[in-house]
């Protein structure tokens, strides 16, 4: 470790003794990047990064974290002044190392013409979306050549061997034929390691990397992650902002947590993870679903708490929706208004009709999971619950003379969770539409409640659709834009016929407070939207709820707050959940049983503690080698 | 501030057609052939015609006509669009490509030209030259309610619905027609104000309201004469049909805009 303890204050500098030994490599006595109470502000607004100083050893990845609306990104572009003509850039001390080791550059004080010198040259950007990051029309080959034809006298000819020299350094193979290619012609991680080819093709010596990974498949993020630390050995300093702390922790040798435009806590990324200070920083650790059991809460004082002290629930086919206790969110999380924790345990709190599992029951299967994946019915170990509610049976279907999805089976039983993972493009999401019978199977069929399912015309299926929900990734496309959200709720509750109590109950069981009913989704926050999907989902109270991605697009905090509520939702309701997700810690932490899919085909399946703890197909394990996780980090984080 | 400037106008014309005598008591049709070519005075706001007939009174009392034949042509127009543009959009995809094939037949003659064949055959009149209009703006309606309903017809919300198991009925009903509709009412505004200009342009070339009525078009018609000499026989009725069509068009591009940021 560098000489730094844990630093509390958002001001204090992390100080980087020279010549101290250092686990996380090598360090000078001047840094790179000195970032002293940098401020941001735009207009006459708050500052939307206030007084955050680091610093940046060559050579050196330092993390930048934060949920969105940190304020990190903005930090970024203040660093290579793209922060627009609006905004007010302040700092004591803003300095990049020159080149020559001769001096520092002030970054404060460059005019325009001089910070393209800078950019590119001295700093690197690789930007997020790796899709609007290219120009669409323009061969991609020609998109890294323009900084080359800009800041160095190559030839032409020169210019296009560098360039194939670049794309094969950022590990995009066959780089002669991709140069001459268009960005919707490359996958995700093409383009990303194109922009990164882009980013390097001047040998900056720092690279600011903004959710270099984001929107990837895990095995593809892991194959940009290792480029970035095979850059870093090089000589390349980085600095890494991401929302995800498991992308940080793999690379990153010191972290910075951001919140509301200020560093909560900085210090040495094992040092971070292991002990965390700051109650923002422990929350965010704790959020990370990877190697968290089954069962237990991600969120701080999480409604999945509540139902243990419930009573023994009514097992009267009440319809009426039953009463969740409240979550308490929260406080610095502005997602919710939702009631106190201290919320009297309803007696309305019923189990779905023709359940008998009470909560105590359906949490057993969490500590001792029965296989219930891959054909094996057998209910074996509990009695009550071991009901089949959903079976899939030889599932095909094809995209012209492409099986999307080809020969899938699984039983799904009542209560339990059935993880499906796979990465883009496996056949996930039309698994999830042959089971809600949206799409017709070519082959194989799906019975949902021993009744034939998919086989049935839409006509006989309808009465039985209540018994199926679906939540989506993106929550809010799924909600007509002219209706509220309690226009939203009674049209499913009960055809439209039902009470504003109703809504309320509904909304109330989701962690919300009434007063949403009367607002338009798109104004509410990504969590809440969710939690509102999930509502409209379970008020027909279905058997079986397929969620599609459900959190993929939330904040980590949101994230591990939508995941309790679904477990809670789950173990009071009896509600079974076929759960489809790319993120392997998301899946871990939430399935009983899991099905791993690879091109359209189930490669793996079983109770998900033994998919975890031996893979048997070597695919399984590549993916399981490739999804970043905390726990790596007590390791030396670069062993790699 | 052009929506409230729009609106108030539109209110004025709507009053004007209502309730004439309101704003002009007078009689429209009556002559007076010693008053004939008067200039705009204090009496006669907008001169006289040829006979002496007072020029307000009759772009008053032509309110009606011309409103009238604006917002039916354009309910004309609408209703065979939404016929056609749900067709071919929910159903069967032979179904849309026969609709799609017809409306672009429909749009290769020019909205007037389609107009006037409607007009040769059935012979002019306010009946037939509204009815006229509204053949003629069909096509333009159909076309934007067939992408708008393929666009509804494929978001996830519909999905949604079917997933709850709700029927089709219901579908259409609550998801895709108002969803179709809220874009649809501002379009109508903008018809209203080309639906007016062409019934105009339809009694000025004699094929809808015949002369001695105070229509709009048919004034402009009668005027067209002695433009030279007594400009106001023209220019008031051509005000009037400037004034109602840019105050429709301009409340519907306002309304535009309003559901746009919103």
């Amino acid at each position: 470790m560098s000489g730094t303890e844990g630093t509390k204050g958002a001001h204090e500098l992390v100080p980087i003794s020279p010549g101290s030994p250092s686990a996380a490599g090598p360090q000078h006595a001047t840094p790179l990047l000195d970032v002293r109470n940098l401020m941001v502000r735009f207009g006459r607004g708050m500052p939307v990064v206030n007084d955050i100083s680091f610093t940046i050893a060559p050579g050196e990845t330092f993390g930048l974290v934060g949920e969105s609306g940190s304020g990190k990104s903005v930090t970024s572009r203040a660093l290579l002044g793209l922060t627009g003509s609006n905004a007010h850039v302040a700092a004591t001390r803003l300095t990049l190392a020159a080149a020559a080791a001769d001096g520092v550059l002030d970054l404060r004080q460059l005019s325009a013409r001089a910070w393209r010198g800078v950019r590119g040259a001295r700093v690197g950007y690789v930007p997020q979306a790796a899709l609007v990051g290219l120009d669409p029309l323009r061969p991609v080959g020609r998109e890294i050549g323009d900084a080359l034809r800009l800041h160095t006298k190559l030839s032409p000819v020169e210019r296009r061997a560098e360039v194939s020299e670049l794309l094969a350094a950022a590990g995009v193979p066959e780089p002669e034929l991709r140069a001459v290619q268009r960005p919707y012609e490359l996958s995700g991680g093409l383009r990303q390691r194109v922009l990164i080819a882009a980013a390097i093709a001047l040998r900056p010596s720092l690279l600011i990397a903004d959710e270099p990974t984001t929107a990837l498949d895990a095995s593809v993020q892991a194959g940009i992650l290792n480029l970035l630390e095979r850059l870093r050995q090089n000589g390349t300093a980085i600095l890494l902002i991401s929302h995800d702390l498991s992308v940080v922790s793999r690379l990153a040798s010191r972290v910075a947590v951001m919140q509301h435009g200020a560093i909560v806590e900085t210090g040495p990324t094992a040092r971070v993870l292991d002990a965390p200070q700051h109650p923002y920083t422990r929350q965010l650790v704790a959020a990370v679903p990877t190697n968290r059991p089954r069962g237990t809460s991600l969120a701080p004082q999480s409604i999945a708490a509540a139902p243990a002290e419930s009573p023994t629930p009514a097992p009267s086919p009440s319809p009426s929706p039953a009463t969740a206790a409240a979550p308490g969110e929260s406080a610095a999380d502005a997602e919710l208004s939702g009631p106190t924790p201290a919320e009297p345990p309803s007696p309305a709190a019923t189990a779905a009709p023709g359940e008998s599992a009470g909560p105590a029951e359906a949490v057993a299967p969490a500590a001792s999971p029965t296989p219930a994946a891959a054909g094996s019915a057998a209910g074996a170990g509990s009695a009550a619950g071991a009901a089949v509610v959903l079976r899939a049976h030889g599932l095909s279907r094809w995209f012209g003379d492409r099986a999307a999805v080809d020969d899938v089976s699984f039983t799904l039983e009542r209560g339990r969770t059935l993880g499906l993972v796979g990465e883009s493009g496996s056949g996930k999401t039309t698994v999830a539409r042959l089971v809600l019978a949206l799409t017709a199977p070519d082959k194989g069929d799906v019975e949902l409640l021993g009744q034939p399912w998919s086989a049935l015309p839409e006509r006989e299926r309808r009465p039985n659709r209540r018994r199926i929900g679906a939540i989506y990734q993106d929550a809010l496309s799924s909600f007509d834009p002219r209706l509220t959200v309690g226009q939203i709720l009674s049209d499913a509750a009960s055809g439209g016929r039902s009470s504003r109590t109703d809504v309320s109950a509904l909304l109330h069981q989701v962690g919300l407070s009434a007063d949403v009913a009367a607002q338009r989704p798109r104004f509410l926050s990504g969590g809440q939207q969710q939690r509102v999907a999930i509502a409209r989902a379970l008020a027909p109270r279905p058997d079986v709820l397929i969620c599609d991605e459900p959190v993929s697009s939330l904040d980590v905090s949101v994230q591990a707050r939508i995941l309790d509520l679904l477990d809670a939702l789950q173990r009071e309701l009896g509600v079974a959940y076929l759960f489809i997700t790319h993120d392997l810690g998301v899946a871990r932490h939430m399935s009983d049983d899991l099905l791993v899919m690879r091109a359209g085909r189930i490669v793996e399946s079983g109770p998900t503690e033994s998919v975890f703890a031996d893979p048997r197909e070597p695919y399984t394990r590549e993916l399981l080698a490739a999804a970043p996780q905390l726990s790596r980090l007590a390791e030396p984080a670069r062993s790699r | 501030m052009t929506v409230v400037i729009s609106l108030a106008v539109l209110v004025f014309l709507v009053v004007a057609a209502v309730w004439p005598d309101l704003i002009a008591p007078g009689d429209p049709l009556a002559i007076h052939p010693l008053d004939a070519f008067q200039p705009p005075s204090a009496q006669h706001l907008f001169g006289t015609d040829e006979s002496g007939r007072d020029i307000f009174t009759r772009v008053i009392h032509g309110t009606r006509a011309s409103l009238l034949i604006g917002v039916t042509a354009t309910a004309i127009g609408i209703g065979l669009g939404l016929i056609f543009g749900l067709l071919a959009g929910l159903g069967p995809r032979w179904l849309d490509f026969g609709t799609t094939r017809l409306l672009e037949v429909m749009f290769a003659f020019p909205g007037l030209l389609l107009a006037l064949l409607f007009i040769v055959i059935y012979g002019p009149g306010i009946v037939t030259s509204t009815i006229a209009v509204g053949l003629s703006t069909a096509p333009g309606y159909a076309r934007l309610i067939r992408s708008q309903t393929l666009q509804v017809r494929d978001a996830p919300y519909l999905e949604a619905a079917l997933v709850l198991g709700r029927g089709s009925v219901f579908r259409l009903t609550r998801h895709l027609l108002p969803n179709v509709a809220g874009t649809l009412f501002v379009i109508a505004t903008l018809g209203v104000g080309q639906s007016i200009v062409w019934a105009s342009a339809l009694s000025y070339l004699g094929l809808g309201a015949v002369p001695p009525s105070p229509e709009w078009g048919a004034m402009l018609s009668a005027g067209r004469t002695y433009i030279t000499s007594f400009w106001w026989m023209t220019f008031f009725p051509g005000l009037f049909i400037v004034l109602s069509a840019a105050a429709a068009t301009l409340l519907g591009r306002g309304l535009q805009q309003r559901k746009r940021s919103s």
